[in-house]
């Protein structure tokens, strides 16, 4: 046996591993697989939404958004995005300052049916509001007699609207107002201020960002729903089809460019919200309920 | 006597009388009104209606597949949340904010992209149809869509719970001679179970009532691909709305009882591990 073993350098100390650590190989391997099941579960319908859109050229697209039917079912989609997101931000400011600074008889059971609409299929919420204002029912039939019917028209697909993203904003309001206490509205109080004018200067700045990540939620949702709205809308073409009604309508009639280009435009809407969202969630942390910080 | 707790905030009557009358006028009156119309039906008509067999096997086929893709989702969103929480690599927290996708994108949206992904011409669906499978418009293409639709549910329930967790418990596991594995099994896995369990749950209710993104992709042949939502609106376009409000009230029982397990779920790893 020659000397040269001994003269060797030593190897490099072994790096050991934390006993709390999964072995080398390992890590990477989960962390493999992950990303291609995320790439071929998320990403891969994404490209495919731009991609289809995308097939005969921008302009194809382009004029597909141009047309009258697209161009009414945007700015429907739009105006039903106003009038109920805005319900939506009230019912959560009310909601959150009635079970955050009260106690009353019933409060669990309140909380219990804000969540209500999360566990109901959108297919039943539409079909609901049909029973309830259905043109063949009476309170349905009365307002079909004042001239304005609900169902087939702008306020059914509203209240559809409504009904599904009800609990978006009381939820993001609720355990920020909880864990904030009220010791801040009370000095405002006590130092003379009016009701409206505490919830102004101290209520509403301290759940502000909550209050947008709410908002910007139910947006996303409002714009893009479409069960709830299906049932509700009748589908009249550029009267009562939103967007995704629209998306439905033209890829039935094998339109394909037409309905992947409305398509993706809601899917850079939803990129912009999932932008938004972990902007706020980097930023403002702090201010948003607990299980949104990341 | 007063109702309320005495206290010195304003604007109790204004806040709760808001809440209570858009709750009644937006939810609980519609939803009233289909127990109203079902109870108008009877019991023998209301069973008759779902027990027909275009009904129970849309019905089965709604819950059997939301089971399974929520199952599926309960093993890789525990996988995910694990990977994102516990490694560090490139993108990470990019990968991060991409799994809210499916709750942004709109369902109709991922609907057709789904279809056109895994139809027998698609990029997807060429490969599966070599191999002799066919996914859209058949049975697993309704899975592809709820594991689509699903998937963020379990991530974001473990994902707290895993930042949560006390590297010490798993360091004196560890200096008490367990392996890596019998760690993540005996201490690691029984912390997370309740998260994942209410994931589980949510993504359930989630496939069950789930509408947009699978009528696309399911090919909705009646007893085979039909999924009980689109019954729903298809009794509606018939003018049968006895149909609808049968298959809705079943649909409503089915939410009710998840909604009981998800609380069961919470009350029982409470009492276990003290926290949800």
């Amino acid at each position: 046996m020659s000397d040269a073993a001994h003269l060797a350098p030593p190897r490099p100390a072994r790096r050991f591993r934390a006993a709390t650590e999964e072995p080398a190989f390992l890590r990477r391997a989960l962390i493999g697989l992950v990303l291609a099941l995320l790439a071929v579960l998320l990403f891969a319908p994404l490209v495919t939404v731009f991609g289809e859109a995308l097939s005969q050229g921008a302009g194809a697209a382009l004029t597909a958004l141009a047309e009258p039917e697209a161009q009414a079912a945007i700015r429907l989609t739009l105006l039903v995005t106003a009038l109920s997101v805005p319900l939506t931000a009230v019912f959560g400011l009310a909601a959150g300052w009635a079970i955050a600074r009260f106690d009353f008889p019933g409060k669990a059971v309140v909380i219990t049916l804000i969540d209500l609409p999360f566990s109901v299929s959108p297919v039943v919420a539409g079909l609901c509001l049909v029973l309830l204002f259905g043109a063949n029912t009476t309170l349905g039939g009365w307002l079909v007699g004042q001239g304005m019917p609900v169902v087939f028209a702008l306020p059914g697909i509203v209240l559809a609207t409504v009904f599904v993203t009800f609990p978006f904003v009381a939820r993001e309001i609720l355990p920020v107002m909880v864990e904030q206490g009220r010791t801040e509205e009370e000095a405002a109080l006590s130092l003379g201020a009016s009701g409206w004018r505490m919830f102004f200067t101290v209520t509403l700045p301290n759940i502000r960002w909550a209050l947008m990540y709410g908002v910007l939620l139910a947006t996303a949702r409002a714009m893009g729903e479409f069960g709830a709205v299906a049932v509700v809308s009748g589908k009249i073409r550029g009267v009562t089809a939103t967007i995704p009604i629209a998306i439905e309508m033209l890829y039935n009639e094998y339109l394909t460019v037409a309905a992947f280009s409305l398509a993706g435009l809601l899917a850079v809407l939803a990129l912009f919200t999932l932008a938004l969202k972990t902007a706020l969630e980097w930023r403002h942390a702090d201010a948003l309920s607990a299980n949104r910080r990341a | 006597m007063r109702i309320v707790a005495k206290s010195p905030m304003p604007g109790f009557a204004l806040s709760a009388g808001l809440v209570l009358s858009l709750l009644s006028l937006i939810v609980l009156l519609p939803i009233g009104a289909l127990l109203v119309r079902g109870a108008g039906m009877g019991l023998t008509d209301l069973a008759t209606a779902i027990s027909g067999e275009r009904v129970r096997s849309a019905l089965l086929l709604s819950f059997r597949s939301a089971l399974i893709a929520a199952a599926f989702n309960l093993v890789f969103g525990v996988l995910v949340a694990w990977v994102l929480v516990r490694y560090r690599f490139p993108g990470r927290r990019l990968i991060d904010a991409a799994i809210d996708l499916p709750f942004a994108l709109p369902t109709a949206v991922a609907g057709i992209a789904l279809t056109a992904l895994y139809a027998p011409n698609g990029v997807f669906g060429q490969i599966a149809a070599e191999a002799g499978l066919r996914i859209a418009y058949a049975p697993p293409g309704i899975l592809v869509a709820l594991v689509f639709v699903g998937l963020p549910f379990v991530v974001r329930t473990v994902q707290p719970v895993i930042a949560e967790v006390d590297r010490e418990v798993e360091e004196a596991s560890a200096t008490l001679g367990a392996s890596r594995l019998t760690t993540l099994r005996r201490v690691v896995a029984p912390v997370l179970m309740p998260a994942a369990l209410t994931g589980f749950a949510l993504a359930l209710a989630r496939g069950v009532g789930e509408y947009g993104s699978v009528i696309f992709i399911a090919g909705n042949l009646p007893m085979k691909t039909e999924i009980a939502p689109l019954l729903i609106v298809i009794r509606l376009e018939e003018f049968d709305v006895d149909g609808a409000a049968a298959i809705g009230i079943a649909m409503l029982g089915i939410s009710f009882a998840m909604l009981l397990l998800i609380n069961a779920v919470q009350v029982w790893s409470r009492r276990r591990i003290g926290h949800v």
